[in-house]
């Protein structure tokens, strides 16, 4: 049941198709926007009724994918989780990611991000000794306060907001960018890992953390409150401590191994037989 | 890491300034409220005000750290506005010796300077 008019809004969006553009330009379309529609609802009646040839990304359309990513009225947000009305009700403008190259109309080269990411190493980094079969099979022991030095990090969706936002990024595109350092900060501060002498050389470098002006633009649009700038000083912070030999070592979280001689309670039925032949 | 020894540096000249900056502040352009330092009488920015403050050796010091930081301090962030720019790794390591150079050049300056005046 609709409650409420529905609003004609003018949708001013960038298109660059790299096949016959020479360079991007904008198209307007008009949109029949009811309230509740999001700027992801708008795009699909576009491209239902008005221009198939419209492109962007998205997956999820309920903000944990970070698939649709994109300039709204000059900021960068999710497409799904913005609603039309909650920006204007009478214009609304689209732009792919700023600061990454475009593939095609909305849809931002973010193999730059990928790669950066990758560079620090986003990944429980074991220590150099083997453990051998206790960690494989074991659990970290992991208290819940240790867990809050990270957690906020971890909700990062890798949309590419904060780096189309950060204004490091926009003039030094080797500068590692919001996210990767949000990401070394939080498998730094992550009981489990080991890896802070690894990663010390992809975020302390010449384009790397200390970069940071902290204008504070990233945390000023993440769309899941990951708050990167703060995630960049703590980890401004533990270089400096680590280059003066002050930094904590806390140590690695222990590990309970897994209980031997175990026997499965009478009470706890059997797992069904499979029904199909198992190889 | 180099630049976590770069940024520990500008971390710490900056309380230097801050401090000695103060300092320097409140002793020149204070001294109508607070009176210090001023073993000449009259006003801080006289030059037998200023010829006491450099001859004593505390105060020599205290420009000498604070000449330090600031041009430390300046010249780091000079360079990191022009690592900006993204100069090639040529240019890079070029840039950094020129503001070694100027930086050291300038201390040796001021350092005579302020040691000459102390034994003026």
């Amino acid at each position: 049941m609709n409650e409420g008019k529905t609003v004609k809004v003018v949708f001013s969006i960038r298109r660059f198709i790299p096949e016959k553009d020479s360079a991007p330009h904008y198209e307007n379309y008009d949109v029949d926007v009811e309230p509740g529609m999001t700027i992801l609802d708008s795009l699909h009646q576009i491209k239902e009724r008005v221009d198939s040839t419209l492109s962007w990304r998205f997956s999820c359309r309920m903000g944990v994918c970070g698939s649709c990513a994109m300039l709204i009225n000059g900021r960068p947000a999710l497409a799904c989780n913005t609603q039309v009305l909650d920006i204007s009700n009478t214009a609304i403008t689209l732009a792919p990611l700023p600061n990454f190259d475009i593939v095609r109309d909305l849809v931002p080269d973010l193999a730059p991000l990928f790669k950066k990411h990758i560079e620090i190493k986003p990944f429980i980094v074991g220590p150099e000794e083997d453990t051998g079969e206790k960690e494989l099979f074991g659990e970290y022991i992991q208290t819940p306060e240790e867990l809050t030095q990270y957690l906020q990090f971890t909700y990062c969706i890798k949309c590419g907001a904060c780096m189309a936002a950060c204004p490091t990024f926009a003039t030094d595109p080797d500068y590692n960018g919001p996210q990767p350092l949000a990401q070394a900060q939080r498998y730094n501060s992550d009981t489990r890992d080991a890896g802070f002498e690894e990663r010390k050389k992809a975020v302390g470098g010449a384009h790397g953390a200390f970069r940071c002006h902290y204008a504070g633009e990233c945390s000023n649009v993440c769309p899941k409150g990951v708050d990167p700038a703060r995630a960049i000083q703590l980890l401004k912070r533990s270089l400096v401590l680590d280059y003066l030999k002050l930094r904590k070592d806390t140590g690695r979280a222990s590990i309970k191994g897994a209980p031997e001689n175990a026997t499965r309670r009478e009470e706890i039925p059997d797992p069904p037989p499979f029904t199909v032949e198992q190889k | 890491m180099k630049e976590a020894r770069n940024w520990t540096w500008q971390i710490i000249t900056g309380v230097v300034i801050l401090f000695c900056g103060a300092l320097h502040m409140i002793t020149v352009h204070m001294d109508d409220i607070l009176g210090w330092y001023n073993p000449a009488g009259g006003k801080a920015i006289e030059w037998a005000n200023v010829a006491a403050r450099s001859a004593d050796t505390t105060s020599m010091v205290i420009y000498i750290i604070l000449l330090g930081a600031t041009l430390y301090h300046g010249l780091y962030g000079i360079r990191n506005i022009v690592f900006e720019l993204r100069p090639s790794a040529g240019i890079e390591k070029l840039v950094t010796v020129l503001l070694w150079l100027a930086g050291l050049g300038l201390f040796a300056i001021g350092f005579y300077g302020a040691v000459a005046l102390k034994m003026a």
